[in-house]
Formats: structure tokens, sequence, C-alpha cells
């Protein structure tokens, strides 16, 4: 190849306290499928936002095709010739799929002719996609087909996409993957962002692996193992989880028929969800995010109440009871999302102890708080899963997101719950924080627990669950044992893209 | 140019240092002010500081004052801010106050003239129960109809203006009274009235009462569950979810007590200072004891210096309107500059400022 689309000279960026980027220079070739691999927050999502414009560079130069490029906005990067899809969309889902694209767009054509322009695109790259229906009732990976055609109407000669993955079936991804060769083959440069290594093997022609903000090495994926790239991504090999072999013991935890009513417009209803669970099982739920996961774990923690024998724990009801009689009864929960619901940001950690901690660790008397004992035991969950913070007096918001889920799930495991359910347990935390945290998980089965871990990590569904099963437009699939299972049929579970309906509907 | 920063926590030398430096420049700015008025801006300072206090001349009227209005400041704000904590806002106090100094007048009048040592405390809890029923309004209109209650506690101090006027000129009209509105006086019956328990320093039950809030209120936010949940359920209402709090509950509750707290104001300040249900007996001090609680920052020592200071500028700003003729809108707007700047600094204990720096070549 010869003169690179996109060069990169030595960027750094440094915000307070930490350098994002230090001296980072890597070469986009046109045409070619570029990884850009790294942990969370290794400073992925910093440098692509220095290309496109959104962040601007302490130092460092870049060029694209040959002369010097300094976008100071997204607009002049897309000017330029930069498009950009991001982790999270940013669509009104009241509104058409055209009238998004023309939201974004610097001089929307006639509604008339975009919807013609929509649909010749979205037919000639295989992304199959109705202008006229409203975004609020596409699937996610329907979403992010709307955000690529509107990378796409704009012919663009280097894409971004950051982790596009992470919210798609395995059907999606190759449809997706499908479409971004296509893209390469007519010489549009791709730069994809993932920690997913697999896929990067699958896809791309060239790696640049970043750490702590640094480049520490390039490789070509395809020739390279996965164990070599997350070494070079970790910078120190991970241990594999041990899972114990124990045999598992009776029900435990019982779901009947559960349904519950959306709570808003847009929300997600659980419908018929059966669940039975044994002492010492690990019950993956896998299923794109919006599918019902938020419902099912609020129906199980008891922020909504349901039919008493909707939820039965050992044989008793449980569906009519409140949070705090579910724990005091065994079941304990770790919802999603860190922030805000399973902790208040600004109260300290031994405020945030005390949230889910106080029945079942007897931190009052007749209303009356035990600080001492419940610093104690924030102290003990601070110990015990090597959370990094000065101490426990200081305000969750200032732990990484690594950190405050390793406490979030520490409180919840070091209560010895009988019934333990975690939704995206390792969502944004570093490989070795999620390493732990799973390890933590599999020792809490091991002990006699029951564990549902509901997930949009397949592999680490299929690493930690001894069953499997889906959930879609909230259902729930039948349960599979997890050893043998193919990523087809888990994509078939999954309810796969919404064009393989038919197809499974066939299949049953 | 300036670019503030969120702190990973918040500054505790800046949340001291914000109220000192709050009132040092509403002294600046207000003097500037004074100054343009043409006035003597640090005479105009040491009259609303200073003389209140340790003039010879004035001090012996106006010292007790302080504690006399500081009183039901301080008492009412105790009450809001454990709301304005949880996030439920009761505007409405200064109907609260009026309603519980009618129930504990009408409770008291209706013995009259029978001297008991039970009249008293009667009228204590009709007052706080005439205000707490006030409260339960907007209350009880929020959780079954999600009405809002700042639209409604607001409006219903409207309304508890037009009870007061025709109780005063109606079914508490003293009857010996030559027709002139307005109750007995309550202070000059024995058994009703609320008096000064130490001869010149302002002190009667109402402000017993409000240091025995702030006590209370102190360890119910730091030792109490409740006050736990009050504070969660402020800054994150879902995790109060799930930590099992009961929004409804709080609602009822947080708007319970502000409303039963502002009610007993209203009574002690009608059976002691005030002395009578009269057409014009509400002064706005379940106005001010918003801002008062808010100057504490919802904190109950804090609301205790606050009541202080607020009231130190009322008596001084009176003083200063009679010594040396600045108009009452001038007090006024010296006073809302006090928020205004404790507001404004407020900022600084959750961020810093950084200079941006000049662009690198990119």
């Amino acid at each position: 190849m010869s003169a690179p689309l996109l060069s990169i000279d030595g960027l750094t960026k440094a915000y307070p306290g930490v350098v994002a980027n230090n001296q980072v220079s890597f070469q986009i070739q046109p045409g070619e499928v570029h990884a850009l691999l790294g942990e969370n927050g290794a400073g992925k999502s910093t440098l692509v936002k220095m290309i496109y414009g959104l962040v601007r560079p302490d130092s460092g130069t870049m060029s694209f095709m040959g002369a010097s490029y300094t976008p100071a906005e997204p607009r002049a990067a897309r000017a330029t010739g930069v498009a950009m899809v991001f982790q999270h969309f940013s669509l009104f889902e009241a509104l058409n799929v055209a009238e998004n694209i023309a939201l974004g767009m610097e001089n929307p054509p006639k509604p008339r002719d975009l919807a013609a322009r929509i649909t010749e695109v979205s037919e000639a790259y295989g992304l199959p996609l109705d202008p006229g229906r409203l975004v609020g009732d596409l699937s996610a990976g329907e979403r992010q087909r709307v955000e690529i055609i509107r990378c796409l109407l704009q012919d663009p000669k280097l894409l971004i996409m950051d982790e596009p993955t992470s919210v798609l079936t395995p059907q999606e991804v190759e449809i997706l993957f499908h479409t971004l060769r296509k893209l390469s083959a007519e010489g549009t440069a791709i730069l994809y962002i993932s920690h997913k290594l697999e896929e990067i093997r699958a896809l791309c022609d060239e790696a640049t692996v970043l750490r702590l903000g640094k480049v520490v090495g390039t490789c070509d994926p395809k020739s390279t193992s996965a164990a070599e790239m997350a070494e070079l991504m970790v910078g120190k090999s991970l241990a594999v989880p041990a899972r114990s072999e124990a045999a598992h013991g009776d029900v435990i935890l019982e779901v009947d028929n559960l349904s519950v009513a959306p709570a808003s417009a847009f929300g997600t209803p659980l419908r018929d969800i059966s669940i039975k669970i044994k002492a010492g099982e690990v019950l993956g739920i896998g299923g794109v995010a919006g599918n019902g996961q938020d419902e099912l774990l609020a129906a199980l923690s008891g922020e909504t109440i349901t039919a008493p024998n909707a939820v039965e724990l050992k044989g008793k009801p449980v569906g009519n009871l409140s949070p705090n009689e579910r724990r005091s009864a065994g079941i304990l929960c770790g919802p999603e999302e860190r922030l805000g619901h399973a902790a208040a940001p600004d109260m300290s950690l031994i405020e945030n102890a005390l949230l889910t901690a106080r029945h079942r660790k007897s931190l009052d008397k007749n209303g009356f708080l035990d600080w001492g004992k419940t610093r104690q035991y924030a102290e003990e969950v601070i110990a015990a899963f090597d959370v990094r913070t000065p101490g426990p007096e200081n305000a969750a918001r200032s732990l990484s997101g690594g950190n405050l889920q390793k406490f979030v799930i520490g409180r919840e495991v070091m209560q010895e719950p009988s019934v333990l359910v975690v939704n995206q347990p390792t969502w944004g935390v570093d490989a070795s924080a999620a390493a732990d945290i799973r390890q933590a998980i599999l020792d809490l089965a091991g002990r006699g627990a029951g564990v549902i871990v509901i997930s949009q990590d397949l592999d680490e569904l299929l690493e930690i669950s001894d069953n499997f099963c889906a959930l879609n437009e909230g259902r729930l699939s039948d349960t599979k044992p997890t050893a043998g299972l193919t990523m087809e049929t888990i994509g078939l579970m999954l309810g796969g893209a919404h064009d393989m309906h038919e197809a499974e509907v066939a299949h049953v | 140019m300036f670019k503030l920063e969120k702190r990973p926590s918040p500054s505790k030398p800046w949340i001291l240092a914000t109220p000192i430096l709050a009132v040092v420049m509403t002294m600046l700015a207000g003097g500037l002010m004074f100054a343009v008025l043409g006035k003597n801006p640090f005479e105009a300072i040491r009259i609303i500081f200073y003389d209140p206090l340790f003039n010879a001349q004035f001090a012996s009227y106006s010292r007790p004052q302080l504690l006399v209005k500081a009183g039901p400041l301080i008492l009412i704000a105790i009450g809001l801010s454990l709301g304005f904590r949880a996030g439920i806002w009761n505007i409405g106090a200064e109907g609260q106050y009026i309603m519980g100094a009618i129930a504990g007048a009408t409770f008291g009048l209706a013995f009259y003239p029978t001297e008991s040592p039970l009249i008293f405390p009667g009228m204590v809890i009709a007052g706080a129960l005439g205000g707490w029923a006030w409260a339960m309004i907007p209350a009880i209109l929020r959780t079954v109809f999600r009405t809002n209650e700042i639209l409604v506690s607001l409006l219903l101090v409207y309304v508890a203006e037009k009870f007061l006027a025709s109780a005063a000129v109606g079914f508490l009209r003293n009857p010996e009274g030559s027709g002139f509105p307005g109750s007995r006086q309550l202070n000059r019956i024995d058994a009703m009235s609320n008096p000064e328990l130490f001869a010149n320093t302002g002190m009667h039950w109402g402000v017993v009462m409000a240091f025995i809030s702030v006590i209370a209120a102190y360890i119910l936010l730091n030792k109490h569950l409740l006050g736990y949940q009050i504070k969660l359920a402020g800054q994150a209402p879902r995790a109060a979810k799930f930590a099992g709090v009961n929004p409804s509950r709080l609602i009822i509750l947080c708007l319970g007590v502000s409303g039963a707290l502002a009610g007993l104001a209203g009574l002690f300040e009608v059976s002691g200072p005030a002395g009578q249900i009269s057409i014009d007996f509400n002064v706005g001090y379940g106005f001010t004891a918003i801002i008062v609680a808010f100057l504490g920052r919802l904190h109950p020592v804090g609301i205790l210096l606050a009541g202080l200071l607020m009231a130190l500028t009322y008596i001084g700003g009176e003083l200063a309107q009679l010594m040396l003729g600045i108009p009452a809108s001038a007090i006024q707007a010296f006073q809302g500059m006090l928020l205004f700047f404790l507001l404004a600094l407020d900022v600084l204990s959750n961020y810093r400022i950084r200079m941006k720096k000049g662009e690198a070549t990119a």
C-alpha cells in the first residue's frame, strides 16, 4: 500500500490526574480494516474523539490523505470524510428512521428523495431498513443500522466504529461484518474499536493495541492468537475462572408465569417468565439490552411487586414482599446501573454499604444506625474484593467503574445470600476486575447459592453459567445446558436479528 | 477562560468557608449599593450587623428581638429542610403557620375563661395538628393524584390567608373588642400565654422548641435510618427504591413534619409575641424560612446560624431604615444578595475553577 489515508503522529491528551493518550502514533491505509484494541480506560475513546474532532489533542499531529488534519469540530471531520458510529446511539425514539437521519444532515434532501436514498444504500450494503418505521420500535441492531446508514450517506473515506457489536446478536454481527467487508473492498477504511478478540481476528487487517494511553504494540490479528493479543492488551495473562464441580442441590428459587406490564410507553413487558434454579447453579440469561432485563431484575429484587406465588424462595411465596423483606429472606440483587441504582453517587462507601446490608448485617437497632459496624462492613468488602480507594469515607462516584462494581458485587456476595441476581456484572469493567467478579460469583455458587447472571456478554455467560436461556422482548426462551451450545443455537435463542423472526418460527 | 471541574468528593474546607465568604461579599456589594444611594456604607453595615447586638442605646430593645425573630424561622426551616433533602418541596409553610395559629388559638379560646394548666399544652398539640393537616392536603394530592406539591402548597397559603381574615373578623373575633377585627389577647390570658421565660432575652417556648428541633433533626439525619432514607431519596431516587424506601410514605412524613413544625411556630407566635389572631398576623416567616433552610445548607446547625443571621439582618435593616433612611427595598435587595452569593459560591464546594490552557498545536 502506498500513501496512508490517515496518519497519526505523537498524539497526546492529558486530563487532570490522567494521561489518556501518550505519544500515540499509527497509520491507516485506504480500504484497511484497522482494529484499535484495548481495555476500558486504555484511551481508545479519547483517541477516536480526537480523530472525530470532539476533543483537541494537547500535542501531536494528524494528516489525512497527505494534508494536515486538525478538525475543530465533528462537522469539519465529516466534511473531510471521517464518519463515526457511536456506541451509544443518538436517535429520537418518537421519530421515524428517515426523520432521524435528516436531523443529522447539514442540507437534508426532500423527504421522498431521502427515503429513496436510504432504501438504496441499505440494499446496496445488505442492511435492511424501512425508512418509514418509528425508531422506538426498532431493535438495537436496527438502530445501529440507522446510525451506519446516516454515516454512509456522507460517503466517508474513514468510518470509525466504537464497540459496534456490544448490542448485537451473533447473527446481527455476521450481517454487520458482511457490510464492513464490502465497504472495505470498495476502498473505505474502517477504524474498528473493540476489546473482543475473536471479532478482531475475524474482521481486521491490522491491529494497534493501547494500554494505559500508550501504543504497546501492533500485530496482524489474522496470524496472532487471541491469547497473545489479550496478553498484549492486559499486560499479564489472565486466569480462567475456576468453577466448583459439586452437584446441584434442591430447587431454591422458582419463578412461575411471571408477567409484568411495562412501566412506560417504550418499556418492555415481562411475559410468562418461568425460571427454576437449584442450589449451587449459575443460570445465565442472555439477550440484547432493552428486552426486559431491568424489569426482570426489578421483579426479583422486589422493586416491582407481583403476585405472591409468581416468585418462590425455597417453596415460600415472596412475590409480594418488599426489597428489604426479600433481602431478609435471602434474595439479593445487583442492578446494572452502578451510579444511581446500585449505589448513591454522592454518598460515601460506608453509607452505600448500608444501602442493602442493613438487615442481614444488623447495622441498626430500632432504626438507630450503627455507623461503626457499617464502616467495618464497608472496610471488609473493600479488603476482600480489592477495591482501590483511599478509604470507605470516599464518595461512590470517586471510584472507577471497575472498583465501584467490585464494591457493589462484594457488598451483596459477602452477605452470603441464598439467591443472587446480577444484571451486567462486568459491564464497563476492566478485564482483571471482571475476572475477579466472575470468580466471586462462581465461589458463591460453590458455597451453595443459586445465581442468576443477566448479561449481554455471551462469552461471559458461556464461561460461568451452568445453564443458559435468553430474554427476547420480555419472553424467556427454554433453558439449555451451557456445555455444547453453539453460537448459532444461542443466536436463535436470542431471537436473532429482527429479520430472523420468521426463521425462528419456522425452526420451532 | 475559566472552566469548572467537578471534584471527586465535595471539599470540606470550602463547605465551611463559603458561608463566611458569602457574608463578606454581601457586605462589599451591599456597601457599594448603599454608597450609590448616598449613604455611608461603613455606617450602614455597622448598623445592620453590629448595633442591634452591642449599641448601648438600642441593644436592650433589639437583642431580645433576635431570638423572637429567629425562633420561628429556625423552627419552620428545620421542618422544610427534611423535605428539601428528600426532594419534596413544601413552599406553603406560611399557610401551615397560619393554620397552626388558628387551630391553637381556637382550641384555647374555646375554654375561655377557664384557667387550667392543661390548656396551653392542648393548644400546642392543636397548633401542630393544624399545620400538619394543612400540609396533608398537598401530601395526599401528590401521593394519590400525582399533583405537584410545590403549586398546591403555595396556593394553599392564599387560602389560609383568607381563612385567617375570616377568623379574625368572624368566629374568633373578640366579643369585648368593640367590633374591631382580631381575637382576644392570648398573651394576656395566663392559661393561653406563651410568656418570655427569662426577662429581656426574648426566649419563649417557641425558641426552646426551635432549639429542640435543631437537636432532633441533627440526630435524625446523622444517626437514624429515617434521616438516611431522606438523604438517599433526595440524592438517588432509584437507589432509594432499591434500598426499600417507600416514596409515598416519605412524602407524607416530610410534608407532615414540616407542616406540624410550621403550625407550632404559628401557635407560639400567636400566643406570645403577636398575642392575637389578626388579619395581618402572618409576616412572611414561612417564606423567609425557605431562604434560611438553604442559607443553612439544609443542615440543622447551619439553619440555626442562618436563622440568627437572617433575624439580625431584619432587625439591623429596620434600624438602618430608621437611622439612615435607607429604603426598605434596598434592605430587601441586601438580604437577596446574601442568598445569591451563598448559592453562587456553593458551586465551589462541588467544583473547582481551572484556567483553560491555550490551545496547543493540533
